[in-house]
């Protein structure tokens, strides 16, 4: 849990969670291709697998072998843990 | 200069005949046995002067991990250009090619990327003008 702030203290992090959440089972190198198209960001394929290393060590990713592929799939239960800690309320004018 | 012969590397190369011809619709170019493998070749019908594929056995002891790493990530060999992604899907599926990736929009083309079932990913792509 204490990783996920670190996890999402990243653009390019935050942006393989908004391409996740679009479709589960991705592999590496359909997130890469996404990256580029729709974020402009290009980083290597090597720095992208250590972005998925991190956000699955905060439980924000789960990666799954099936065959001869890996697949990455989101999962957004980690960040229950920040509105437990500071639920919605809003400052009274 | 012309790009006469491409080699993927295969598992097995009949049942790699199998899906190049019987799925994909290739026809092949050459078949000529050497030994334990065949000089193996399959081309586009429409394009009998096109380049051909060689579907090389994994004879090298490297080309096992490589195909290996390349498939794991999703990373497809090569790409095969089609009219339509979204009917090759359907049709494909159909015959029960596995995709890893569904027919995806990525700016001027759709793609797509299905597994060859000897040991490598192949994308399919559409230019959209």
């Amino acid at each position: 849990m204490a990783d996920i702030y670190r996890a999402l203290a990243d653009e390019t992090r935050r942006a393989l969670l908004d391409e996740l959440l679009q479709r589960d089972r991705q592999t590496l190198f359909e997130l890469c291709s996404k990256l580029a198209m729709h974020h402009d960001l290009t980083p290597s394929r090597q720095a992208v697998a250590q972005h998925l290393d991190v956000l699955e060590a905060a439980g924000l990713v789960h990666s799954e072998r099936s065959g001869r592929y890996r697949f990455h799939t989101i999962d957004t239960s980690p960040l229950v843990g920040i509105l437990d800690r500071w639920p919605p309320r809003k400052a009274e004018q | 200069m012309k790009l006469d012969v491409v080699s993927i590397f295969v598992d097995d190369q009949q049942r790699a005949l199998d899906f190049y011809t019987r799925r994909l619709g290739f026809t092949v170019s050459a078949d000529v046995p050497l030994g334990e493998h065949r000089w193996l070749t399959v081309i586009d019908p429409d394009r009998p002067d096109g380049t051909q594929l060689s579907l090389e056995p994994k004879g090298h002891p490297a080309t096992g991990p490589f195909t290996d790493a390349l498939i794991a990530d999703g990373i497809p060999f090569c790409v095969l250009g089609v009219a339509d992604v979204e009917a090759e899907y359907t049709r494909l599926t159909a015959l029960g090619v596995t995709f890893t990736q569904p027919p995806t929009a990525m700016g001027p083309v759709v793609v797509a990327v299905l597994d060859d079932t000897v040991g490598n990913l192949l994308q399919l792509a559409q230019r959209v003008d």
